[in-house]
C-alpha cells in the first residue's frame, strides 16, 4: 500500500467502483485513475505484499493462503443440469489483491487472428454457442503490446512462424532456457515442428523498480517474493495507488450491485472484514471478479427490475463456461534436469494451434509446453510413475531419483462454448456469509476430449524424441475442476445472444461494465490471461471515452 | 554447497553491498533470501511434544520410519517427522486430530491381530511393520497432479500419516520444514533461493535459440 493511496468515504460518489483487483481489475483501476478518475477497488481478499509470500507449500497450496477457501466459499458441481449438484471443489482462483495473476504460471500467449473469427471461417458447430467475437485481433493488437510493455512480458518476437502480427518487439529477452525447454526444442525440431521461446509474464531483466526473476523455483501457485512475476499486484496496483485517486479496499466482499429506479447502477454493496455491510457509491461500476464470481454477482443482484439477474435479459449470464481442454504427460530422463529451478515454462510449440477438422475429425487446436511446475511435496505425492510404491524404500528411491530428472509436457487447447456448461447459484448450499454458493455445471464437448487425446499423443511423441527413459500420461477424463473461467458473460453485438457489447458495457445497464475471462466468446488455446489483460486495457480506453463524452450519466 | 551459516552471511553481506550492478538489480531477492535464511537459523528444533503422549510418539515415529525409511540416506525419522506432525496437529492440521485419536488404536489393533505376539507396532520387526502398512494401503490409489485435493481414503489414518510424513520430509526447510533439510538433500533439491542457468545436464552446452533453417525446415539446435 503506498502512502499516496486516498481513502474515500462510502458515501462519496466516486467515478468508478471496480469489483476485483486481478488481471483485469488491476489494469482497469490503473488506467482509469491515471486518466483522472476517482476509483475505489473492492477486493474480497486480503492485501498481501511480497514479504507475505512464502515457500511453505502447506500454507499456500493446502491452506489456500492465496486462493478461494472451500470452507468459507464452498461450491457445488454437476455434469449436466439434470443432475443433483454435489459439494466438491470445482474451481480455484486468486483471492487477494492482484487476484489469480499473483499465483499464475505466467504463460502469456497472444490469441491469434483465427481465435476471433473462427465461427465465420469454419461454420457453425451443432449444439454449441460457437460464435465470432465482436472485435478482431487487429482491434486488440495495440493492447497486447501495452500488456507486453506495461505489465512486463519476456519473449522473442518473430520466433514463432505462427505468431500473429505485432507492432513492437517484446520489451525484454526471453527467460533462460531450462532443460525441459532444451529437450522440447530438440525433440520438436526432430519431429519437424517449430518450438520457440515461451512468452512469459515474468521479468527477465529488472524493470520499473522490480527485480528480474531469480529462478527460486516456487512459481506456479505461489506469489513472487521479488516482484518479478508480472501480476497486477506487482505491475499495476502500485501505479494506480500512486495516482492519488485510486483506493484499493481489501477484505471487501461485494454481493450486490445497487440499482436505482431508472435501472442505473449506483454502487456496490459489500461486507467488510467485520462483516458489516456498506454501499460504496459510484457513478459507474466495473465488475472484474473473474468468470465465476462476476456472473454470480449479477445473479445475486436480481431484483424486481431484473428478476433473472442483473444484465441478464439474454439469459446468458453464467452460460457458456469454458475451462480449456488439456493433457499432461510426464517424462523421466537419465540425467538431472534440475527443472525445479526457475519458472515453469521456457519453450512452447504452436504448430497445432489450428487443426484441420476435416483431417483430424474434430474441431479444435492447441499449444504444447514443456515444464516442471511442481514443488517437492506436490511432486512426491502425485507425480511418480504408475506402479511406484506409495511408501517405503521403493517410494523413497523414486523421489530421490526422479525429482531432478522429471519434466512434464502440457497441452492446452480449445473448449467449445456450451449453453449447458454454466455458473449458477446453488439452491441449497450457502457460503460463510449466508449467500448462495457457486454451482458449476460442466461436461466437455466430445471434440474437446478428442483434442486432448490428440495433443497428448503429440506430447508422448515429444517425450520419445527427447529420449525420455520412462513416460506416462494422466488419464484424459471429463473435467470437473477449472482454473480458467471463461465465457460466462460473453461479449457480442446482439443483446439477445450476449451480455456485454464490444465496449464491455452491459446491454441492459448503461453504466455497468464487465471485463474478465467471462467476456470471452471462444476459449482460445488455453492461455487466457494475456487476452484478459489486453481486453482490460481496451475496455479502460472505451470506458474513459464514454465517461469523457458524458455517456455514462 | 555452502552451509546455512555461510549462505546467510553471504546473502546478508550482499544486501549491504549495493554497489555491484548484479547485486543492485537483485537486491530485493537477496534480502528476501537472507530473511528466509535468518528464519531458518533461528527456528528452534522441535523436541517437545504437544499433542502426542510419549507412547503415541514412539508408535508414530515407528510408522513414519517405514513410510520414508532410513537407508543409506536419512529418512523421515532423521527429518524429525514425528515432531513435525505433533506440531501440525496443534496448528494447521488440527482438524485431523480425530484421525490420529481414532486411527492409532485401530492401527495398533490391526498390528496385534496380524501378529498376536506383537503388543505394539513399534516392537514389530520391519518386515512385520511393512505387512501391517500394506494392509492399510489403498490398491486403487491413482497418481494425481493435484495431490492436495481430497481423494478416496484421504481421511483414513494411514493416508493421513503418509501425507503428513511426506510433508514433514519435504516442506521447504526455510519455510517451516525440517531445518536440517534432510528430505531436500535426499531428492537433490538445493536450498538456495536463487539459481542461475545452466540449471542441469541438458542445458549446460545449449548454444541458445536459433531460427529454423528455411531450406531444411528442420531445427539447428
Amino acid at each position: 500500500m503506498t502512502p499516496d493511496m486516498p481513502k474515500y468515504k462510502t458515501s462519496d460518489e466516486v467515478d468508478f467502483v471496480v469489483v476485483g483487483s486481478g488481471a483485469a481489475g488491476g489494469i482497469i483501476a490503473k488506467e482509469l485513475s491515471s486518466n483522472g478518475f476517482r476509483v475505489v477497488v473492492l477486493e474480497q481478499g486480503p492485501y498481501l505484499t511480497e514479504a507475505d509470500f512464502t515457500h511453505n507449500e502447506v500454507k499456500v497450496l493446502n491452506q489456500d493462503l492465496l486462493t478461494n477457501h472451500p470452507k468459507l466459499q464452498p461450491n457445488t458441481f454437476r455434469k449436466t443440469p439434470s443432475e443433483a449438484a454435489k459439494q466438491q471443489r470445482a474451481l480455484v482462483y486468486g483471492r487477494l489483491v492482484g487476484g489469480t495473476s499473483v499465483h499464475f504460471t505466467a504463460n502469456f500467449w497472444r490469441f491469434h487472428e483465427i481465435d476471433f473469427i473462427e465461427r465465420t471461417k469454419i461454420g457453425p458447430i451443432s449444439g454449441t454457442g460457437f460464435a465470432d467475437w465482436p472485435i478482431t485481433y487487429a482491434d486488440l493488437e495495440p493492447y497486447y503490446t501495452k500488456v507486453d510493455w506495461e505489465v512486463g512480458v519476456s519473449g522473442l518476437a518473430g520466433a514463432s512462424p505462427f505468431d500473429p502480427p505485432r507492432s513492437k518487439p517484446y520489451p525484454m529477452p526471453p527467460l533462460p532456457t531450462k532443460c525441459s525447454g532444451v529437450l522440447l526444442e530438440k525433440a520438436g525440431r526432430k519431429l519437424g515442428w517449430n518450438p520457440f521461446p515461451a512468452p512469459m509474464a515474468i521479468l527477465s531483466q529488472p524493470r520499473a523498480g522490480r527485480s528480474a526473476c531469480v529462478n527460486c523455483g516456487f512459481c506456479l501457485g505461489f506469489g513472487c517474493e521479488v516482484g518479478a512475476k508480472s501480476s497486477s499486484l506487482a505491475a499495476m496496483i502500485h501505479v494506480a495507488e500512486k495516482t492519488g485517486r485510486c483506493e484499493i479496499r481489501p477484505n471487501s466482499y461485494v454481493h450486490k450491485i445497487e440499482i436505482d429506479a431508472n435501472g442505473r447502477a449506483t454502487g456496490a454493496v459489500y461486507f467488510d472484514s467485520e462483516r458489516n455491510v456498506h454501499l460504496q457509491k459510484a457513478k459507474a461500476v466495473v465488475i472484474s471478479a473473474n468468470g465465476a464470481e462476476t456472473p454470480r454477482l449479477l445473479l445475486l443482484s436480481a431484483n424486481k427490475q431484473f428478476p433473472n439477474g442483473l444484465a441478464n435479459s439474454s439469459g446468458f449470464v453464467g452460460k457458456h463456461l469454458m475451462f480449456n481442454s488439456g493433457a499432461v504427460s510426464i517424462g523421466v530422463f537419465e540425467e538431472p534436469l534440475n527443472d525445479y529451478k526457475g519458472f515453469a515454462v521456457s519453450r512452447i510449440i504452436h504448430d497445432f494451434y489450428e487443426l484441420d477438422a476435416q483431417k483430424v475429425g474434430f474441431y479444435g487446436g492447441g499449444g504444447i509446453d514443456a515444464r516442471f511446475d511442481l514443488t517437492p511435496i506436490g511432486f512426491a505425492a502425485g507425480v511418480l510413475p504408475p506402479g511406484t510404491p506409495r511408501w517405503g524404500k521403493g517410494f523413497k528411491d523414486a523421489i530421490a531419483h526422479n525429482f531432478t530428472r522429471t519434466m512434464e509436457i502440457m497441452s492446452h487447447g480449445t473448449s467449445l462454448p456450451l449453453e449447458t456448461n454454466s455458473i449458477s447459484l446453488d439452491a441449497d448450499v450457502k457460503d460463510d456469509w449466508g449467500l448462495p454458493a457457486l454451482c458449476l455445471t460442466y461436461k466437455d464437448h466430445p471434440d474437446d476430449l478428442k483434442l486432448a487425446n490428440w495433443l497428448n499423443a503429440r506430447g508422448l511423441e515429444l517425450l520419445d524424441a527427447a529420449g525420455a527413459k520412462q513416460k506416462w500420461s494422466f488419464p484424459i477424463e471429463e473435467q470437473s475442476f477449472g482454473v480458467h473461467l471463461l465465457g460466462t458473460c460473453r461479449m457480442g453485438n446482439d443483446p439477445k445472444t450476449s451480455v456485454v457489447n464490444a465496449d464491455h458495457r452491459t446491454h441492459d445497464v448503461k453504466n455497468l461494465f464487465l471485463c474478465d475471462g467471462g467476456s470471452f466468446v471462444t476459449s482460445g488455446r488455453g492461455q487466457p490471461t494475456m487476452t484478459i489483460e489486453a481486453l482490460a486495457f481496451r475496455a479502460a480506453d472505451r470506458i474513459r471515452d464514454l465517461a469523457k463524452r458524458g455517456d455514462l450519466a | 554447497m555452502m552451509n546455512d551459516l555461510n549462505r546467510r552471511d553471504f546473502l546478508l553481506r550482499s544486501c549491504s553491498s549495493l554497489t555491484a550492478i548484479w547485486v543492485s538489480s537483485h537486491w530485493p531477492s537477496l534480502c528476501s533470501a537472507a530473511t528466509h535464511a535468518r528464519h531458518a537459523v533461528q527456528a528452534p528444533e522441535a523436541t517437545k511434544l504437544s499433542f502426542f503422549t510419549p507412547t503415541q510418539a514412539v508408535e508414530i515415529d515407528a510408522i513414519v520410519a517405514r513410510i520414508i525409511p532410513t537407508t543409506d540416506t536419512p529418512g523421515a525419522r532423521e527429518a524429525g517427522a514425528v515432531y513435525f506432525i505433533d506440531k501440525a496437529l496443534m496448528t494447521f492440521a488440527i482438524d485431523q486430530q480425530k484421525d490420529y485419536h481414532e486411527g492409532l488404536p485401530e492401527f495398533e489393533a490391526r498390528a496385534h491381530e496380524m501378529f498376536p505376539t506383537v503388543e505394539k507396532f513399534s516392537s514389530a520387526t520391519p518386515e512385520q511393520q511393512d505387512e501391517v502398512l500394506h494392509s492399510f494401503d489403498d490398491p486403487d490409489a491413482k497418481p494425481s497432479r493435484r495431490p492436495y485435493r481430497p481423494r478416496k481414503g484421504a481421511n483414513n489414518f494411514f493416508e493421513t500419516v503418509r501425507m503428513h510424513t511426506i510433508v514433514a520430509f519435504l516442506l521447504d526447510p526455510d519455510a517451516g520444514g525440517d531445518p536440517k533439510g534432510v528430505g531436500w538433500a535426499v531428492i537433490g533439491r538445493e536450498r538456495e533461493h536463487m539459481f542461475h542457468s545452466p540449471f542441469g545436464y541438458y542445458d549446460k552446452d545449449y548454444a541458445g535459440w536459433r531460427p529454423i533453417s528455411p531450406a531444411s525446415g528442420k531445427g539447428q539446435s
